[in-house]
């Protein structure tokens, strides 16, 4: 019952963002239609985010608790979160092409540093599956989740710097027409709901695992 | 119940209710357990029963997944620094550095254990297990005889009240075994409390007073030498370890 | 101080074993000249190019250095299972993660002792500036704040060597930007005052992160 909430309100959320995004806001002037990018480039962005701050309090809250439920949403988030990171990037990349001319800049901090967060994903992984036993690579996984998470802003506020730019207000340059500002906003909540979608589907996957993992035991 | 003060009548091991898991696996499922100073105790069981995982519990390698622990009347969850002044742990592994001499080995672990007159205690350990004349030695370049009777010598450097032996036979010949137990029983005015898990029934049944036998996790039979011969323990352990 | 006593115990443990076989300093030290030599090579013989690219040749080679040697810190503790002998004994678990780190924050800091001068030479900078020297020291305790406890982590997987260095770059990439920054600033002579920023954010690093991981340690080596 919960599910199908769920799934329809993301829907609906996403047609309207869609509708927003296409029909509703004006081409903007210098950039023309490519600029519509922009509306998928700051959700993608702000999941990834979100999604590792679930990783964080998975995390902590597994090393504390020890209950394997909190591993599970840590972990669950980490794979809902590399694929948006991932998408991030690409649509990054997407964003550069027609304003630089090129397929990767380093000269935009936030795409730096999400690449970096690509890779604090990647070691997550890595490190559980390179651990020698499941509960430890959980433990460990948690340990990079936490470690992570703490260097989250201080990568973003190197990276900023790097590039000579005083830390910028946070998702855009200059002013924001009303109904642009409408549009992202619709925009990131169609997606913020789509992540907690995707991730209750993920959770519920790996309980299932979990639980026919233990019939098996059972039987012996 | 205030810090580090013993209770006059503390138990050396009081364990209640005591679980351990790792991940979803359940290695111990409920161990109660009383032991009294001075007593000695043998633990079996067949691979997997939770053995070194009690071991490492006790002496506070790996904290309990629930359940109470209480060594020497301190409780593991707040005092497990002090506990370990009390405990001395043998087991496979020699836990020495094979870089550094013997002598170097043991001075480290006395400034750890806060050793009193540390230099006279190295020599008087070095004595015990008869190794004066290599103290100087690097470990790498003992044999392992004599590492294992240098391993000894460190366990006994501080004077733990409470031994704590993982299947001591596995990392000890017989030589070093016999050594072993004639220091453990030598020192001090009281008889020093003995844990000790092994395979051996034979062996087990000369070392210790009282007998458990541990499997999947649960104390599943007690019993003690007085009551017990070799042939009775062995019955024992076949019967309570089947299915 | 109890705890002080007993964490030098556990350094002074480590810088005997390294003074017997010279295994970390030797290996290491000669890797990080190797690699500057390479890079001398690989960027011509342009003087202007070298001052430019310097700061970054230097922490390039600085990092991958930290990172074969912090890969060494926990490997003597996993034969004989000497970290379980370390953890019965009656002190913190914080205790072994301050010995062990400030082991490794002497070994790196006499290796970039050493390949300094020598970086100088081959590359004819002023790098001995005390500008230098406090960019180096402050970015390499950034480096064993973490690199610490991600050893301890990574001996206990398969293929050690392949999961530290995945673990540790990431986590480090804003004190090498800081590092790279304020070295290339301070090797063009500017003051003090505009390599702080880029001072800070390393210093800023260094703290969260000496914090951060002396409370998490005891989950690496904890079952």
């Amino acid at each position: 019952m919960k599910r199908n909430i769920q799934l329809w309100l993301s829907l609906v959320l996403m047609l309207v963002a869609l509708y927003l995004v296409f029909v509703y806001v004006p081409t903007e002037k210098e950039m023309g239609i490519v600029q519509r990018i922009f509306y998928l480039m700051v959700p993608t962005a702000w999941l990834a985010l979100l999604s590792f701050l679930v990783v964080f309090i998975g995390s902590t809250l597994y090393l504390v608790k020890r209950g394997l439920k909190w591993d599970i949403l840590a972990h669950s988030s980490a794979e809902v979160g590399i694929v948006f990171t991932t998408l991030a990037l690409i649509v990054g990349s997407l964003w550069a092409k027609p304003i630089w001319g090129v397929w990767w800049t380093w000269e935009e901090p936030r795409l730096t540093s999400t690449l970096v967060l690509w890779f604090i994903y990647f070691a997550y992984f890595m490190v559980r599956s390179f651990a020698s036993e499941e509960f430890r690579g959980a433990r460990f996984a948690a340990v990079v989740g936490i470690i992570g998470f703490v260097d989250i802003p201080i990568i973003a506020l190197a990276t900023t710097l790097w590039r000579g730019i005083h830390p910028p207000p946070l998702i855009f340059q200059g002013g924001l027409a009303p109904s642009m500002l409408l549009t992202v906003l619709v925009s990131v909540a169609a997606f913020t709901a789509l992540y907690f979608l995707l991730l209750f589907q993920v959770i519920s996957m790996k309980n299932d695992v979990t639980e026919v993992r233990k019939l098996k035991e059972l039987r012996g | 119940m205030s810090g580090t003060n013993t209770a006059p009548q503390a138990r050396a091991v009081s364990v209640q209710g005591l679980t351990k898991s790792f991940g979803n696996y359940l290695a111990l499922r409920g161990i109660d357990l009383e032991i009294e100073h001075g007593q000695s105790v043998v633990i079996f069981g067949p691979n997997g029963a939770g053995k070194t995982t009690l071991i490492k519990v006790l002496s506070t390698i790996m904290r309990p997944s629930s359940g109470t622990v209480s060594v020497d009347g301190l409780n593991l969850k707040d005092n497990a620094e002090e506990i370990r002044h009390r405990i001395g742990l043998v087991a496979h592994q020699t836990f020495l550095y094979n870089n550094l001499t013997a002598y170097e080995n043991l001075e480290f672990y006395s400034r750890l254990y806060d050793v009193s007159e540390r230099k006279q205690r190295i020599h008087e350990v070095a004595a015990m297990v008869r190794m004066t004349s290599r103290l100087h030695d690097r470990v790498g370049t003992l044999s392992r005889g004599t590492q294992q009777r240098l391993a000894i010598a460190r366990v006994l450097l501080h004077k733990p009240v409470i031994m704590l032996l993982d299947e001591p036979e596995t990392g000890l010949d017989q030589h070093a075994m016999s050594m072993l137990w004639k220091a453990l029983k030598a020192e001090g005015k009281e008889k020093r409390t003995i844990i000790l898990t092994t395979h051996n029934l034979e062996r087990g049944l000369e070392l210790g007073e009282r007998l458990l036998i541990l499997d999947k996790g649960k104390i599943v039979y007690e019993g003690s030498r007085q009551a017990l011969d070799l042939a009775g323990l062995e019955e024992a352990y076949e019967h309570s370890t089947r299915g | 101080m109890n705890f002080w006593r007993k964490v030098i115990a556990i350094t002074w443990k480590d810088v005997l074993s390294e003074m017997r076989t010279r295994e970390i300093i030797f290996s290491v030290l000669i890797f990080t000249l190797l690699v500057i030599v390479i890079f001398n090579f690989a960027f011509g013989a342009s003087q202007q190019l070298m001052v430019l690219v310097a700061p970054g040749i230097l922490w390039v080679t600085f990092a991958f250095a930290g990172v074969l040697s912090l890969n060494r810190s926990f490997i003597p503790e996993k034969e004989e299972s000497c970290l379980e002998g370390l953890m019965v004994c009656p002190i913190s678990r914080e205790v072994i993660y301050v010995g062990k780190m400030l082991g490794s924050l002497l070994f790196m800091l006499i290796i970039e002792a050493i390949a300094l001068p020598i970086f100088a030479v081959l590359f004819n900078l002023p790098v001995l500036s005390l500008q230098l020297v406090t960019i180096t020291v402050f970015t390499t305790i950034g480096f064993v704040a973490v690199g610490t406890l991600f050893s301890a982590l990574a001996v206990n997987t398969k293929a050690r060597e392949m999961v530290l260095p995945i673990l540790f770059f990431p986590i480090v990439v804003p004190i090498i930007i800081g590092a790279v920054e304020a070295s290339s600033l301070a090797l063009s002579g500017k003051p003090w005052g505009d390599l702080s920023p880029w001072l800070q954010i390393i210093g800023a690093f260094d703290a969260i992160f000496l914090v951060v991981s002396f409370l998490i340690f005891t989950f690496v080596i904890e079952e």
